[in-house]
């Protein structure tokens, strides 16, 4: 069924937020930077979403385009955003597979909408894969060096 | 050496589980090929001409006894009763079943060990100096900055679809044992170079050096990060390099040619932006994980009062000595280097039989530990001076006393046609010709230090562009050709062959490399290598006397 929905119009098939989800359509990162009102912005492979920081305030939902799952700029697009202190929905789309979930949410990404809808089981063992991880992201799980010297930190 | 805590070992654990879901959503189809191909590879699994392929990560080298054991039971339970020890400094296996990788990668997480990321387009395996912690004249170790390197690296979530592969190689000398600044990052661990930060520990970044079909010596980005921000800034060189390497084109999207295209300064100004922002992140690990990890590199108990001289009455072991031992920082102490280059063999490859033996030897003589080199050979690091005698008895009986490491014998090669899909031409036969006519007309002695490497097409894994020769193979016209090229270093010398001219079939690149040599032989003044000679008079006498 999802194979027959335009570009653009993925699902929503998992979200890790409790507000409501933007229905505005996403505009392209050089319209949102014309227009004032647009809420919902679509970041693609090539664009710079530095140029979107100074309007944060007005951007509830970030879309990042994955046109193939090869291309990973998007994971440093996320990242990014969530540096630089955005906390509204940010969502991968297109070409976005299950072995790609837990990392995605690592970069700070809380809604996915694949171009093809995946198997929830599936889904579900992968956001919930590993109980830890090495390094700093974008998300709030504590690195494994943190959890080594947490005791030592107050000597 | 440093050993898993129970962080780690879950770690390992979860990746088999994961891999063994994997492949079982492949088997059922609902994973495609194309789909499933990232995943396999960042697993170490490669299809090959004949087979599935599966490269092990040794982390920097550094294998146990019990490390090596399992490696050798691999190759009898689940290939052909061999390994293959690569430029990577990892072993690979080249007649695996995919139904049996899942299992295999259990029994190696059952020894602290992996194959993650030792393919794909992520942060490969961390490779160091083979002497780390043994060596006179290193200023520390650097296998713990590689160690925080690796865990950093591992699973990192934003870097595991970069533009292409990315290889980190870590040294703390003024002595290149890593080809360090032929990889996409370089970096040597060195005193802060300013008047007021005497004494101070920190790293020197190269970034986008490289071999392939476009070499390149990485260029000196940063000439020093204190050691509590080296994660940091590795980050920051890797976000620019995801952001803006090329990814229209496969053959142009390593970092060197970002790092070309933009020129160093300009990829250093940019590295230095998101630099600064990343340390108001925080991603630095505490530089208490350092410490913890350094504590696992502290030195093996030496015996302090070890007698420090060699009978070399025996002119075998006396040959030996010159040529497989280094010098250890401790007095009574040697690194002997084990040749996996007997004449007419198959460079690198070690058979189950011989990897039992050389795990019993380290565990015997070298408190535990041998190391894999960038020339595919084996170390064992640590060995009593009183000892070596025996210890070289032990390995000629075995077929491993191979006197010729950095000769004309001590050849790197890639797999080539023999095994991989992507090879142009064969590199193994001759490789296998070459030590063999060596050997046989006996110039091979009296050559002295020649490093000779051999790939089987423009990828370059026999690291052609760097060997004193080098040679390349490619194919012309449905017939396998071999161009020649001379010049090379991956030393701290580094250097970049230059091709002599036409190439020529299997038969004439032998002759054409003993040509070479006699061209040498006839020229060199006192105490020069070959490289040296042929930086003295150039490309034009070899030349003449190849196509004159």
């Amino acid at each position: 069924m999802a194979d027959t929905l335009a570009p653009g119009c993925d699902e929503v098939q998992f979200r890790f937020r409790n507000d409501e989800q933007v229905s505005d359509p996403a505009v392209t990162v050089d319209a949102f930077l014309g227009q004032t009102n647009a809420a919902a912005v679509r970041v693609e492979p090539g664009d710079d979403v530095r140029l979107l920081l100074d309007h944060l305030e007005r951007v509830r939902l970030v879309e990042v385009n994955f046109p193939s799952f090869g291309d990973g700029r998007g994971y440093s697009s996320a990242r990014l955003l969530r540096e630089a202190g955005y906390d509204g929905e940010l969502r991968a789309v297109g070409d976005v597979l299950v072995d790609q979930l837990s990392h995605m949410r690592r970069c700070g990404f809380d809604s996915f909408a694949p171009d093809r809808p995946m198997d929830p089981a599936d889904a579900q063992a992968a956001f919930g894969r590993w109980p830890h991880v090495y390094q700093e992201a974008a998300d709030a799980t504590q690195p494994i060096w943190t959890l080594r010297h947490e005791r030592d930190g107050n000597g | 050496m440093y050993r898993y805590d129970q962080y780690d070992q879950a770690m390992v654990e979860t990746r088999v589980a994961e891999f063994r879901d994997q492949t079982r959503r492949r088997l059922e189809g609902k994973l495609s090929e194309d789909q499933f191909k990232p995943l396999r590879l960042q697993n170490g699994l490669y299809l090959q001409l004949h087979a599935y392929m599966l490269r092990v990560a040794v982390p920097y080298g550094t294998l146990s006894s019990a490390q090596m054991h399992m490696l050798a039971d691999i190759a009898d339970k689940y290939d052909r009763g061999y390994g293959h020890f690569t430029t990577r400094q990892n072993i690979q296996y080249n007649w695996i079943r995919l139904e049996d990788a899942p299992d295999i990668l259990a029994d190696l997480a059952k020894v602290e060990m992996h194959a993650i990321q030792t393919s794909g387009n992520c942060i490969r395996n961390i490779s160091s100096d083979q002497f780390a912690g043994a060596s006179a004249g290193e200023l520390v170790d650097p296998r713990p900055y590689a160690e925080l390197l690796r865990q950093w690296s591992s699973f990192h979530p934003e870097f595991l679809a970069l533009p292409r592969k990315f290889k980190i190689a870590v040294i703390a000398s003024e002595t290149d044992r890593a080809a360090m600044r032929l990889h996409d990052i370089g970096i040597r661990i060195v005193e802060n170079p300013s008047a007021d930060g005497a004494g101070e520990i920190g790293a020197a970044f190269y970034v986008g050096g490289g071999m392939g079909r476009t070499p390149m010596i990485g260029p000196l980005i940063r000439d020093f990060v204190p050691l509590d921000q080296l994660i940091t800034y590795a980050e920051a060189c890797l976000r620019v390099y995801n952001r803006y390497g090329r990814r229209d084109n496969k053959f142009k999207a390593r970092i060197k040619i970002l790092v070309h295209e933009l020129g160093a300064e300009e990829y250093k100004r940019q590295v230095e932006g998101e630099f600064v922002h990343l340390l108001e992140q925080g991603v630095e690990p505490p530089i208490a994980e350092l410490e913890r990890i350094k504590a696992f590199f502290a030195d093996p108990p030496f015996d302090p009062d070890a007698g420090d001289e060699l009978d070399l009455s025996d002119p075998d072991f006396k040959l030996w000595v010159e040529r497989n031992t280094h010098p250890h920082k401790q007095k009574g102490y040697i690194s002997a280097t084990i040749s996996l280059k007997p004449v007419g063999g198959i460079p690198g490859d070690a058979s189950a039989e011989q990897m039992h033996l050389m795990a019993d030897l380290a565990r015997e003589h070298s408190f535990d530990e041998c190391r894999v080199t960038h020339a595919q050979n084996i170390v064992l690091p640590h060995v009593k001076k009183d000892e070596l005698y025996g210890l070289w008895q032990k390995l000629e009986e075995a077929g491993l006393g191979t006197a010729n490491l950095d000769q004309v014998g001590d050849i790197i090669a890639c797999p080539g046609l023999d095994y991989c899909s992507l090879a142009n031409a064969r590199s193994i036969p001759l490789a296998q010709k070459i030590s063999q006519r060596f050997a046989e007309n006996g110039k091979g002695d009296a050559l002295g230090e020649l490093k000779l490497k051999i790939s089987g097409c423009i990828n370059a894994c026999g690291h052609h562009h760097a060997g004193h020769i080098g040679i390349l193979g490619v194919d012309r016209k449905g017939t396998e050709n071999y161009q020649l090229l001379l010049g090379g270093s991956e030393a701290e010398d580094t250097s970049l062959g230059k091709i002599t001219g036409p190439g020529f079939d299997e038969d004439g690149v032998v002759d054409a490399v003993e040509t070479t040599a006699d061209v040498y032989l006839r020229e060199r003044k006192d105490g020069e290598r070959f490289l040296d000679t042929y930086r003295r008079i150039g490309m034009e006498p070899f030349k003449e006397a190849l196509y004159g």
